[in-house]
């Protein structure tokens, strides 16, 4: 992306010469490799953080593949039980910390200095130090594959006691899964410190772009909550290692117990997904349809009231364990309450729209494929969170219909949404319309064509994580295969659509979307230049 | 910008979108695909089944009103036709109204949801309880308490390696066909108790709407009360390890009167495999057999060298009572040694050992280590010295 470096000098006209960003605008660094491993550069580091994800999400993809080539037919055919159980782990693990939330830290570090008129994130060097750790955490990962016993096979929820029958692949995944959160928290807290000390004088909290907002609450789910895997996973370690029995009733333990840990983790990690894509759709939706963002400040009450709500909930993860029917009907309430701060939010996107002046570039197609497609993954959430429903859905592929129209339709949609959105402002150069039209109309179809079919499969009793299955889920397995090859196909459009822009894109005009009003676009020439707001931005 | 276009194949793609979804589900029907939940088995999979439907139906009538709205603003407040944006960003009104009107919705949803939760949770007055244990990768059946009480059996599946490999046509029931399979009476209420022998599995029956989490070291229980006869399949639904896929559930439900014979020859396969105290038992059997009982009941304080671990546990290789006369041992063993009216460490075994079981340890322990009497002792000489 050396374009971004390369074009800048030729964006900035005669409007933008009263900023005082032109004369040293430039990059100065180490060339070649040096420059993109000292970095400290926020662009930069949040250019490494979104090809970082790219590359993760084709690697998950490709054990996604895997996963469905296996099921396309009951039989065993192309993958013994054990490496198929290698993949569903591992194709979690690797969609979830290292494709969908680096993506997000991108867009965080392009976005959030320019949004708040900041010259770049508070911990510079923190800030590398954030990004350089997942790339080893990502090759423990993949290691785990080549040691004895392979990967673990134990679902990326990592459930005791099963664990401890794993070999060293488990720990790798346990020192991986520490040094992810180790990154996390860097990231969160670098966030939190740029958001709170460093936005321009005049650009109070309440006159953030939303974005801004999705990702300081985020940043604190991040705070709160990736200590207690780190826990959670450690616990595992000395189980298996150190004679602990913290899992382990012969021992005095409880299997339960880490789902308890894990899950006040995961339900809030669920947020710390979508909040930044809601972020992003409440940027993308306003541009396009040129008109404000409706409810600002209740979508801002909005996105605090869940994730609150988001740190009671988690037991609706376990209604199958057990619990007394007190507890039950607990998460039973509070799982439900979310669904209210969660419509406030579609409500505000769609009278947003409404009596707009609408187009619908790629972005904004995105942004509609979004809140379509998320909100039919809400209501599906709300089926599950009624317990006795629950009860017959819990662990089908329901569930795996159902978090895949949350996390791919949600926060995969929307990431596309602001590549798209953004790529412009960063790299000077047009993505191709038509290309972007078409990559969203084949991931649009072929998502569903895939995950659709498997609310039926689970609905009719079929087991999630299974390499083989009865004759009468064949059908829905058979279409979902299909699909699935489709949707990952057309990844590779996007790929090149990328490529396409950053080498020969068309030259972006200075205001590529006329809807789109927060200071970046509005104070900062297209392409951004590789320093901006040195000098504080004045807002009235 | 151009987006007439675009504008316009929006709308016929959301409409074509909504057309296939619907096809996908009716031609489903008409091929007869399994694609919703399975035909109720009993009363609260039916009350589950009428929930589903009723939030379906909710879910459904909010979705195309919300989705109405925003497909009319695509299509008639769009650029291309020349719309201009309306500048209002906010009202009071309509933000309470869409907070409160849900919280109505899920308070209408939560209602009738609790109390199906409470009934699913009532396993109190059961006519028969069955503990289910998982085990990699099969299930345990355990006849507790009601008609049936004793029968124990092993559920493995039963469909050929063949077939899942390829090597043969995968059969009717492929993956949901078992060796044993849990047999239980119509319209009386089974109290499943669910645990495991290793890790976490999961007990499912979705005609009876009832699943439970199988915890190693703990009990955890449902129930059900089925309303049809028939055979209904399920499999393992808790990720257990490699053969996860392969532990298939399968419930019997028969008429009473089929339950009660089923249960009378159970029985008798369990009488027939049982220990028999009036037959006369071969020396090597009984070895075999007390070489077991001895790892069980005395290895720890004996040791397996028979040397014992002196004062308080005297070796019983070479013991003057193990090569002496039988019967001073027997009653040794059923007794126990009581000293100063004090029972001892060496407890009395007569109530927890059969007397196979006892002779076979005695018959063990003198002619195992450097006892050689070459004595069988039998189960007749124990049932004579019990009180």
């Amino acid at each position: 992306m050396s374009a971004v470096a390369g074009n800048h000098a030729a964006g900035i006209d005669a409007a933008h010469a009263g900023h005082g960003h032109d004369h040293h605008g430039g990059y100065h660094g180490a060339g070649g490799v040096m420059r993109w491993i000292t970095t400290t550069n926020h662009k930069d580091i949040g250019t490494l953080y979104l090809w970082f994800s790219f590359i993760m999400f084709m690697v998950g993809g490709v054990m996604a593949l895997a996963i469905r080539l296996e099921l396309f037919q009951p039989g065993i055919q192309f993958f013994n039980p054990d490496l198929f159980n290698q993949f569903t782990t591992m194709h979690g693990l690797i969609m979830v910390f290292g494709a969908i939330m680096p993506a997000f830290v991108g867009f965080a570090n392009w976005q959030i200095p320019m949004m708040i008129g900041a010259p770049d994130m508070a911990f510079a060097r923190m800030n590398n130090w954030s990004f350089w750790i997942l790339p080893f955490a990502a090759s423990l990962l993949m290691l785990s594959f080549f040691v004895p016993g392979g990967a673990p096979g134990v679902g990326w929820t990592m459930y005791g006691p099963l664990t401890v029958q794993m070999g060293m692949g488990m720990d790798l995944t346990i020192f991986a899964v520490h040094l992810l959160g180790m990154s996390s928290i860097m990231g969160a807290i670098n966030i939190l410190t740029t958001i709170l000390n460093m936005r321009a004088p005049g650009m109070t909290l309440m006159r953030m772009p939303l974005f801004c907002w999705t990702w300081l609450i985020t940043a604190y789910l991040l705070v709160a909550t990736m200590p207690v895997l780190a826990g959670a996973v450690t616990m595992t370690l000395t189980d298996r290692h150190f004679g602990t029995s913290f899992f382990n009733a012969a021992g005095g333990g409880d299997p339960v117990l880490y789902q308890h840990i894990f899950w006040f983790f995961g339900h809030p990690e669920v947020y710390i997904i979508a909040l930044p894509a809601f972020g992003v759709i409440s940027q993308v939706i306003p541009a396009f349809s040129r008109k404000p963002l409706f409810g600002y400040a209740s979508m801002v009450y909005a996105t605090t009231t869940i994730a609150i709500l988001s740190f009671i909930v988690w037991a609706h993860h376990m209604y199958t364990v057990g619990m007394p029917v007190a507890g039950q009907l607990f998460f039973l309430y509070t799982t439900t309450l979310i669904a209210v701060p969660t419509g406030v939010k579609v409500f505000n996107w769609v009278a947003t729209m409404w009596k707009g002046s609408l187009s619908f570039e790629t972005p904004m197609l995105f942004a509609i494929g979004f809140l379509f497609l998320f909100t039919l993954g809400g209501f599906t959430g709300l089926v599950l969170s009624l317990v006795p429903i629950d009860i017959q859905l819990h662990d089908t592929y329901y569930v795996v219909a159902h978090f895949h129209y949350v996390m791919v339709a949600g926060a995969l949609f929307a990431a596309f949404a602001g590549v798209y959105f953004w790529l412009p402002k960063w790299t000077g150069r047009m993505y191709d319309e038509k290309l972007g039209q078409i990559h969203f109309w084949l991931t649009m179809i072929f998502f569903n064509v895939t995950f659709f079919v498997q609310h039926f499969a689970g609905l009719a009793g079929m087991p999630r994580r299974i390499p083989d299955y009865p004759l009468m889920f064949e059908t829905w397995n058979q279409i979902s295969s299909i699909g699935a090859f489709g949707f990952g196909l057309s990844q590779l459009l996007f790929l090149y659509i990328v490529l396409k822009t950053i080498r020969s894109g068309e030259k972006a005009p200075e205001r590529p979307w006329e809807g789109a009003d927060s200071i970046d676009w509005t104070m900062l020439p297209t392409p951004a230049p590789y320093h901006t707001f040195e000098t504080s931005p004045v807002l009235k | 910008m151009k987006s007439g276009k675009p504008a316009r194949s929006i709308a016929t793609w959301a409409i074509a979108l909504l057309a296939a979804f619907y096809g996908i589900a009716f031609s489903a029907q008409a091929l007869a695909l399994e694609w919703n939940l399975q035909p109720a088995g009993s009363k609260l999979a039916a009350e589950i089944h009428s929930l589903h439907e009723y939030v379906m139906i909710l879910c459904t009538a909010i979705f195309v009103g919300v989705f109405g709205f925003m497909f009319w603003a695509c299509y008639a407040h769009r650029k291309s036709k020349g719309h201009k944006a309306a500048h209002f960003h906010e009202n009071t009104t309509v933000e309470f109204l869409w907070t409160v009107i849900p919280m109505f919705i899920l308070v209408i949803i939560a209602w009738p949801v609790t109390k199906t939760v409470i009934a699913q949770k009532d396993t109190s007055n059961a006519d028969i309880t069955v503990k289910v244990t998982g085990y990699q990768w099969k299930w345990g059946y355990d006849y507790l308490k009601g008609e049936g009480e004793g029968i124990s059996f092993i559920s493995t599946l039963s469909t050929p390696r063949e077939q899942i490999e390829g090597r043969a046509p995968k059969g009717e029931h492929y993956l949901l066909e078992v060796d044993n399979e849990m047999v239980v009476p119509i319209g009386k209420k089974v109290r499943v108790l669910t645990t495991a022998a290793d890790v976490i599995h999961s007990w499912w029956m979705p005609v009876f709407g009832a699943k439970q989490d199988a915890i190693p070291g703990f009990i955890r229980d449902l129930w059900f009360k089925a309303e049809k006869t028939g055979t209904f399949r399920s499999q393992c639904v808790e990720l257990c390890g490699k053969e996860h896929g392969f532990m298939p559930i399968v419930v019997k439900v028969v008429s009473q009167d089929e339950y009660r014979k089923w249960v009378g020859d159970k029985m008798k396969l369990i009488a027939a495999a049982a220990d028999d105290p009036n037959k006369q038992y071969p020396l090597d059997d009984l070895k075999r057999r007390g070489e077991q009982v001895y790892a069980k009941n005395c290895v720890v304080c004996h040791q397996a060298t028979g040397k014992g671990a002196p004062p308080a546990f005297p070796p019983l290789d070479g013991s003057k009572m193990v090569v002496g006369p039988k019967e001073k041992q027997i009653e040794t063993l059923l007794n126990g040694v009581v000293k100063d009216g004090t029972p001892t460490a060496m407890a009395a075994f007569g109530k927890h050992l059969n007397d196979v079981e006892l002779a076979a340890v005695i018959t063990f322990t003198r002619n195992n280590w450097g006892n050689r009497t070459g004595e069988a002792v039998q189960p007749a000489d124990v049932k004579a010295l019990r009180k």
